[in-house]
């Protein structure tokens, strides 16, 4: 759940990062107060959840209340990336000697937080990890034992950093640190951290993720932040078809039948079980296949539960088929998913064993299952088909159809 | 085409003791039974294939008097 600049910043700053005087303005006249109330030159940049401002003209330099108000009102009716701004952030404008780059974020072969550091900030750190690797520092972090800012310093100082410039860094660093092992962030980056031209370093700019399961945890923080619940804050506002998908998986305590995403392609998918969405979701493009959907189940869902999320699916113009697969599942029926399934084919006025191009999902209770599908001819298999192959057949009844 | 997979009879006997009713009625996990106002047994039609096949009924009622079918084994 990515996080406003606006809003990061209000993060940052609440555990001692240095930033420029500023604050959000909702409208031009507001902007021009801040402007005023700042004095001399400013930094309007537009506050969208997506990159690119600087390109698209999201972000522009006011040296007067009255520049600041022309500059506001063109950034409020600028849509970037199909986005409207939330508001426009007025901060003072300060010379810049040098840009670094600060942020922790998760890394996931070594299953560690990890520090990357640099002291070339303001630009893609992608592309500086690739041409100038040496200006790149990276420090894997402990989940278990307590954060030391040591751990900072060695990232600052691993790229040459010294002296007064190493011991200022080190704390805003560590900062950036504690905010994200604290908050369950799976981002928390700030570029460029600025030095100014009179030595001072500064959070010019700055992202936060949070992960999206960790939203009631730090439901205090995202009130005082002014997040509302209803903000999903994903890349794109959540279509019918997944506001519907969030509405079935609340609508029973049983399990889980979520994370719908809607997708253009022609075949359904009921998926899940230990990382067995993804793995399934990305099988049915290797072999050709077009999603409909994504979607996660697992935990035991109720039959309703699963009848539900089949009738949704099978509701969406273009669904030929759906594939009901998932990893080996312990806690999850595979009899109870089984009559989900079937009910909601039913249901939908559609023939399973027509509509179910093919069923995997072995584990508990699948002598029970296995009896249901055989019952309405519906294809299935069991642990001796890998996830793999139980894709590819799907594909294959969907290109035959 | 219909899609029932669980059907649970109820002898009347049990469905008239109030005691039983009430027993089983909580001992159900996914709510298949309910009391009517006078105390008898309800078997609640649409919670039947939520039946998670617990055999808890059977085992708080007599021997033989409540029957959980699997009609995918018909």
């Amino acid at each position: 759940m990515r996080f406003y600049e606006y809003e990061a910043k209000a993060l940052f700053a609440r555990h001692g990062a240095p930033l420029l005087r500023g604050r959000l303005a909702h409208t031009a006249a507001e902007a021009k107060t801040i402007a005023a109330e700042i004095g001399g030159a400013v930094v309007l940049k537009s506050q969208v959840l997506t990159g690119g401002r600087m390109k698209a003209g999201g972000v522009k330099f006011a040296d007067t209340p009255e520049q600041a108000e022309t500059a506001a009102t063109a950034i409020l009716e600028l849509e970037i990336n199909g986005q409207k701004p939330r508001g426009v952030l007025v901060e003072q404008r300060a010379g810049v000697a040098q840009e670094y780059f600060a942020a922790v974020t998760w890394d996931g072969r070594r299953k560690l937080p990890v520090l990357v550091f640099s002291d070339m900030g303001g630009i893609d750190i992608e592309e500086v990890a690739e041409t100038h690797p040496e200006h790149v520092a990276q420090v894997h972090l402990s989940t278990l034992v307590p954060f030391s800012p040591f751990k900072a310093k060695e990232a600052v100082a691993a790229v040459g950093v010294t002296g007064d410039d190493l011991t200022r860094l080190t704390p805003i660093v560590a900062s950036l640190v504690e905010v994200f092992l604290r908050y369950d962030l799976t981002l928390a980056e700030i570029n460029p951290l600025g030095k100014t031209t009179d030595g001072r370093f500064l959070v010019l700019d700055g992202h936060v993720d949070l992960e999206a399961e960790a939203r009631d945890k730090h439901a205090k923080l995202l009130t005082e932040l002014g997040i509302g619940k209803e903000e999903t804050r994903q890349a794109r506002p959540p279509t019918r078809f997944e506001i519907r998908g969030a509405e079935v998986d609340a609508s029973d305590h049983r399990g889980v039948a979520g994370n719908v995403v809607e997708f253009d392609g022609d075949l359904g998918l009921v998926i899940g079980a230990g990382g067995g969405s993804l793995t399934l979701f990305d099988a049915i493009r290797k072999h050709g296949g077009r999603p409909a959907n994504y979607c996660e189940i697992g935990g035991n869902p109720s039959v309703k539960k699963a009848c539900e999320l089949t009738k949704l699916i099978l509701s969406k113009p273009g669904v030929k088929k759906i594939a009901v697969m998932m990893n080996v599942v312990s806690n999850t029926r595979v009899d109870i998913v089984a009559r989900g399934v079937i009910k909601g084919c039913v249901e939908s006025g559609r023939d399973p064993a027509d509509t179910i191009a093919i069923f995997r999902i072995p584990g508990a209770w699948e002598d029970d299952g296995f009896k249901i599908l055989g019952k309405y001819r519906v294809e299935y298999c069991d642990r001796t088909v890998s996830m793999f192959e139980a894709a590819r057949r799907a594909v294959a009844k969907m290109q035959a159809a | 085409m219909n899609a029932m997979f669980i059907d649970v009879q109820v002898d009347a006997a049990v469905a008239a003791d109030t005691a039983l009713a009430k027993k089983l009625t909580e001992v159900c996990p996914v709510n298949i039974f309910a009391q009517e106002k006078d105390g008898r047994l309800r078997v609640v039609e649409e919670n039947l294939d939520e039946c998670v096949l617990c055999e808890l009924c059977i085992q708080a009622a007599p021997a033989g008097s409540v029957r959980v079918i699997k009609l995918y084994e018909q």
